[in-house]
This record gives structure tokens, C-alpha cells and sequence, in this order.
């Protein structure tokens, strides 16, 4: 009986390799393919980022990281601008979106009635589903001028001479500006984190949890000496991605940041960020050496997604020693 | 395994040459946004009547001009017009289509369109900073009798490269001996003050946000969005509305015949009531042509744009050209020519 499952006919150097061999064999393969793609792609893309950017780089050589002259006329490219911008969006964003996001996670999983969670998690994924165009328009549309009436207004009026809070709030009072668009990026990355979050919550052991209630811990204690002990790792990495996007988000951010080139000197102000940068200036960029500082402005974004993600890898590791 | 690939390759192949011979009676192009709707109306009507699809590409104008260099379209379109010896070094000849306007647009609040006038100068002024409030005594001086608010100017630009921001700043080059040696004309420039929005649509919303902002749009947006305008100081001196009429009277006197290439910004032109912003958008083909029969598609295609798309045109606020420029532009075309050396418009 045993010989039905085998190959009824054969010689026995076949019989050596199972059945499934060649399927094995292939599936080896598209994996290995997968993975060296990536890492080839990954690699095509600095390269050509290197020859597209170098007639900059070579021109500007390191002072194209610390001018802040952006000037299409004369060919004379700095992008201080744009990376202190990207990185004061990014930050802001995050500090504002971060708190929120773990509420909404640790809300959904712990404190929500059952019936509703179900809703509320769809609507959350939903909200990381709009284009970010649409995020964009209704900024510059609908959020701008509310902001500019009930926020921007009352703490520009409210500003003695002087203070730190006038010096952070002089601008146009239009509702555009450095600030406004870290909120709506904000209002972006939201989603994406307590999304994540919520999940890894869910992966924490339902018998961790029940036995620290059982110990008599509050509701408050146990979100935070607990869970979030437990899935403090994978919640770096969910920030990470919030932030990622955050670096990189284009259309939302050009809509409303106001799109100047120099140095933001106020939450007001306007600014640019790298990414809207080239978005507004790589279609109609004629001259080589212009559509090369942009593409090196592409390659420093880069670069700054690259520490960023080392440096999260770094913080994993240290905790990891930690525990 | 490997036969099902092969087979699935050669299906994709033979499809693909199907797709190559259908699109025989198709031209692409691909450029400036500016004339995107009515080129693409004018492509509507078109084809309706001569089967011919035209597929145009709204990428911009420096994409445009990149596109016909490397003769990846048919013809390329650009609101930043090429001088004769650009056109030269690329073998490419360069035609205009249709005219439009640049408005200045204001949000002031309880003032109507056409209630403030500006000069070239000021404007220039406005946009490098040194004018700083509605009621500056340089501003009063060209509007008398107007009570000016005490209230600063904000100004608002184009972020994104664009041919209109190419016309506006050029038009401050040549009304600023300041603003041509310390910014100067380009599609994108380094904006003394100002915040810039993105698009037409862009600049709209934050003039329209901003009580005292002034920015510059395409006269359709003025249009429809009924922003209030200024009257800008033509050549004469006199004090004129933005309309199809003015864009059209700085179009008539436009000195065509003596500019080669059709290298002309229509800026500043003499006559009455001739809007003193005004721009043409330009068409780029390669003066030989490595088909002939596509070459004369193309020429076609505008021949008779030029003959049936005027009412298309003027509806979608553009303006056409006098007909005398049309047979000038038509007599052009004879430097297009086919592998054999003739022209291959007939």
C-alpha cells in the first residue's frame, strides 16, 4: 500500500527527489528574486540619485546643505530651507500625533464598549485611506481659514510685545504656514500610528493582561506598566512609520506651508519642505543644474529617512540590552 | 511552465503591435498646462470630425520643451516661448496658439474690481517689499480720491514652476530696472516677500483668505472666481480693465513680423487698451521631420484649429489670434519638412 503514494513508475535515482522538488525549488527561488529585487532596486535608486544630483553636488559641494539661497534665476541652489523645514514639520507632527494615536489605540482596546470597536477601527483605517491630496484641499480650503479665525488670530492678539509667544507667532494671519501644515500632517500620520498600535495591543496575551486586573491594577496601570511595556519594540517602529511619512508627505504639505525657501522663523511662517520643493519645481525645472539640486534635495531626504530609521534600529537595540 | 510564459509574452507582443497600428491616426504631445483645456477641446471636436485622436499631455512646460527635444512627442507646448537660436541648436520651430492674460487680484475688503489702479512699477514695487500697506503715498498718488485702508499688502506668488510666473516676473523686468538685476525673470525665482500657493487655484485661495493680499492669476480664475482686479497703466498711460478685449488688442498690435521664431512676449504692447500682461502659448515641432505624414497630422490638426476653434476658444477664456498672425504662422510651416527636404504641409 505504502507504494501508492510514491511515483508508480521511476527508477530510483527520481524517487531520491520528493514530489513536490520542482515547486519547492521555484518557490526558493521568487523569494531569493523578491528580496535581491528589493535590495537592487534600493541600491539603483542611490546611484541614480547620485549621478542625477551629482552636477549640483559637485558645484555646491557640502555648502549645498547649509545655504539657504534657492535662487532659479542665477542657478545658486542651498537646501537649509527645505531640511530645516521637513524636519521641524516632521517633529511637530509627530508630538502632536503620537499622544493621540496611542489614546486612540489603548481606547479601542481596552476601554471600548465591544459593539463599538468594531466602527471605530474601521473609520480609523478608513481616514489612512484619503488621498493626500484631499488632505491638501481641505487644508488649504476649509481647515486654513478656521485656524487663521479661532487659533492664529486670538494668540497673535494675545502676544505681548517682545515675548517669546509674539516671536513665535508673527506671519500672515491666513491660517498658512509651518504650523498649520505639521497639523495637518499630524491629522495624516494619525491613522497610520494608532492603527499599528492598536494591533500590537491586541497582541499582548489576554492572560498577561486579566492577571495583572486580577492583581487589582486600575485600568491606567495596567496600559502602562504592562502592555506597553510589552509591545514597547514594535510601538518604536509604528512611530517610525508615522514618521517616515511624515518626512515624506508632498501634495498635503505644498498646499498650505506656504512654500517660501528661506529659514522659518516662526510657527507662521512660511517654509518649505523638501518634498514640496520638488513637487512644485521638478516639471518646469529647464536648466540641468536646477533639476540636479533637486534631485540631490531627493537624495538628502534620503539620507535623513535613512538616519532616522539607524536611529530607531539603535534606540531597539539598546532596550533590547535593557531587558 | 515555461510554454505558458512564452505564450503569454507572445500574446502580450502581438497585442502590443495592435495597439502600435491602431495608434496611426493618433499625435501626442505633451507640455504646457496653461492651454491643456482647450487644447484637449479642440482634440474633442476634432476627432469627431476626422477620426484623428489627439493625445495631449499636461506635464508643463519645461516638460514640454524636454519631451520634443528628446522626440518622444509628436509636438511639445510651452508658455515660456524659445528665442531663434534656442529653437536653432534643437532644430525645432516654434508657433503660437492661443493668447491669455495675467491679473493682478486683490482682497480688499469693501473694495470692487477695478477700483484700484497700479502701474507696472508699483507692482514691481509691491513684489520686492518696498511698498509695504494699502495706503502708502505711492499708492495714493495713481489712485486719487480713493480712500486707501491702512492695512499691509501680503504677497502671494506661484510655488510651482509655471509659464504665467515666467510672463509676471519677465513684465517686472521690464518695468524695474531693480527687480530685472535682483531677481529677474524665470519660471520659478527667488521671491523677495511673500508666500506662495500652489497653482492658480492656489494663489486664489490665499488672496481670497488673506484680507490685503495681492497675487497674479490666469484671467479665468479671476473670472470665475470674480476676484477683485486692479486696472492696470497701459503704454499710453491709461488706466484699463483685464478683458478678452484688451488681451486681444495687445495680440493685434504685437509686432509678429518682425519677431523670429515667433520668439514675442506680449508684454507692454503699444496701442489702445492693449493689456499690458498679456502672453501667447507656443507649440515646439522638429524642423525635419522623420515622418511626413505624422508631421502633417500635427500641421493639420492646428490648421484647423486655427480655422474652427476660435468659439472654443473665446469660450473657455482664451484668446485667438488675429487672422493675420494665423497666415503668417501658417506660411511658417514651410520650414517643417519631411526625410525627403520638402515641406510637409501642403
Amino acid at each position: 500500500m505504502s507504494d501508492a503514494a510514491l511515483p508508480s513508475a521511476g527508477p530510483p535515482a527520481r524517487r531520491a527527489k520528493p514530489r513536490g522538488s520542482l515547486i519547492g525549488q521555484v518557490f526558493e527561488g521568487l523569494c531569493f528574486g523578491a528580496a535581491t529585487l528589493l535590495l537592487a532596486s534600493l541600491g539603483g535608486i542611490i546611484v541614480s540619485l547620485l549621478i542625477g544630483g551629482w552636477p549640483a553636488i559637485s558645484k555646491f559641494g557640502i555648502g549645498f546643505l547649509f545655504s539657504s539661497t534657492w535662487n532659479p534665476v542665477t542657478d545658486v541652489y542651498g537646501a537649509a530651507g527645505p531640511i530645516v523645514g521637513t524636519l521641524i514639520t516632521a517633529a511637530l507632527a509627530l508630538i502632536m500625533a503620537l499622544p493621540i494615536a496611542g489614546g486612540v489605540a489603548f481606547f479601542l482596546t481596552e476601554l471600548c464598549p465591544a459593539p463599538l470597536r468594531r466602527p471605530i477601527g474601521t473609520a480609523v483605517e478608513l481616514l489612512a485611506g484619503i488621498p493626500s491630496i484631499v488632505y491638501g484641499m481641505w487644508g488649504l480650503f476649509v481647515f486654513a481659514p478656521l485656524f487663521a479665525r479661532w487659533i492664529q488670530l486670538p494668540l497673535m492678539a494675545a502676544a505681548k510685545p517682545g515675548s517669546i509667544l509674539e516671536a513665535l507667532t508673527t506671519g500672515i494671519p491666513n491660517g498658512s504656514g509651518i504650523l498649520p501644515a505639521s497639523i495637518i500632517l499630524a491629522i495624516m500620520i494619525l491613522p497610520f500610528m494608532a492603527a499599528t498600535l492598536r494591533e500590537l495591543l491586541l497582541t499582548v496575551p489576554a492572560a498577561v493582561r486579566e492577571s495583572a486586573y486580577g492583581l487589582g491594577a486600575t485600568t491606567a496601570e495596567v496600559v502602562l506598566s504592562v502592555t506597553l511595556p510589552y509591545v514597547r519594540q514594535g510601538a518604536i517602529g509604528a512611530v517610525m512609520l508615522g514618521l517616515g511619512r511624515a518626512l515624506g508627505e508632498t501634495m498635503a504639505v505644498t498646499f498650505i506651508i506656504g512654500n517660501s525657501h528661506a529659514f522659518p522663523k516662526s510657527l507662521f511662517d512660511s517654509g518649505s519642505t523638501i518634498a514640496s520643493t520638488i513637487a512644485n519645481e521638478f516639471t518646469e525645472a529647464t536648466s540641468p543644474i536646477h533639476t540636479a539640486a533637486l534631485i540631490s534635495l531627493g537624495l538628502v531626504l534620503f539620507l535623513i529617512t535613512f538616519v532616522v530609521l539607524g536611529l530607531a534600529r539603535l534606540m531597539l537595540r539598546q532596550q533590547g540590552a535593557k531587558l | 511552465m515555461l510554454k505558458t510564459l512564452g505564450a503569454a509574452i507572445g500574446a502580450a507582443l502581438i497585442v502590443g503591435a495592435e495597439t502600435q497600428a491602431f495608434a496611426a491616426g493618433a499625435i501626442s504631445g505633451a507640455g504646457a498646462t496653461f492651454p491643456a483645456p482647450v487644447y484637449n477641446k479642440w482634440a474633442e471636436a476634432y476627432k469627431a470630425q476626422t477620426q484623428t485622436t489627439l493625445n495631449y499631455q499636461a506635464i508643463g512646460s519645461g516638460g514640454g520643451i524636454k519631451q520634443i527635444e528628446a522626440n518622444t512627442v509628436d509636438f511639445g507646448a510651452t508658455d515660456k516661448p524659445l528665442n531663434l537660436q534656442d529653437q536653432q541648436t534643437n532644430g525645432l520651430v516654434m508657433f503660437p496658439t492661443v493668447v491669455g492674460g495675467i491679473v493682478p487680484v486683490m482682497n480688499l475688503p469693501g473694495f470692487k474690481p477695478g477700483q484700484i489702479k497700479l502701474t507696472g512699477p508699483q507692482l514691481a514695487d509691491i513684489y520686492r517689499g518696498a511698498i509695504k500697506k494699502w495706503d502708502d503715498p505711492l499708492l495714493a498718488k495713481t489712485n486719487p480720491g480713493v480712500k486707501l485702508p491702512n492695512l499691509p499688502i501680503t504677497v502671494v506668488h506661484r510655488s510651482d514652476g509655471s509659464g504665467t510666473t515666467f510672463l509676471f516676473t519677465s513684465f517686472l523686468s521690464l518695468q524695474a530696472e531693480h527687480w530685472k538685476s535682483e531677481v529677474g525673470a524665470n519660471d520659478s525665482v527667488q521671491w523677495p516677500v511673500g508666500l506662495g500657493g500652489k497653482g492658480n487655484d492656489g494663489v486664489a485661495a490665499f488672496v481670497k483668505q488673506t484680507p490685503g493680499a495681492i497675487g497674479y492669476v490666469e484671467y479665468i480664475f479671476a473670472a470665475q472666481n470674480s476676484m477683485t482686479y486692479a486696472l492696470m497703466q497701459d503704454k499710453a498711460g491709461q488706466f484699463i480693465a483685464p478683458t478678452a478685449a484688451s488681451f486681444k488688442a495687445a495680440a493685434a498690435n504685437a509686432k509678429w513680423t518682425t519677431a523670429p521664431g515667433f520668439y514675442l512676449l506680449l508684454l507692454d504692447q503699444p496701442g489702445a487698451n492693449a493689456w499690458p500682461i498679456t502672453g501667447a502659448t507656443f507649440i515646439l515641432m522638429h524642423a525635419k521631420q522623420a515622418d511626413a505624414a505624422k508631421g502633417e497630422e500635427v500641421l493639420k490638426f492646428f490648421d484647423w484649429a486655427y480655422k474652427n476653434g476660435d468659439a472654443d476658444a473665446d469660450k473657455l477664456f482664451y484668446v485667438p489670434l488675429p487672422a493675420n498672425v494665423k497666415d503668417m504662422i501658417r506660411k511658417s510651416w514651410s520650414k517643417i519638412v519631411g526625410p525627403d527636404g520638402k515641406p510637409v504641409y501642403k
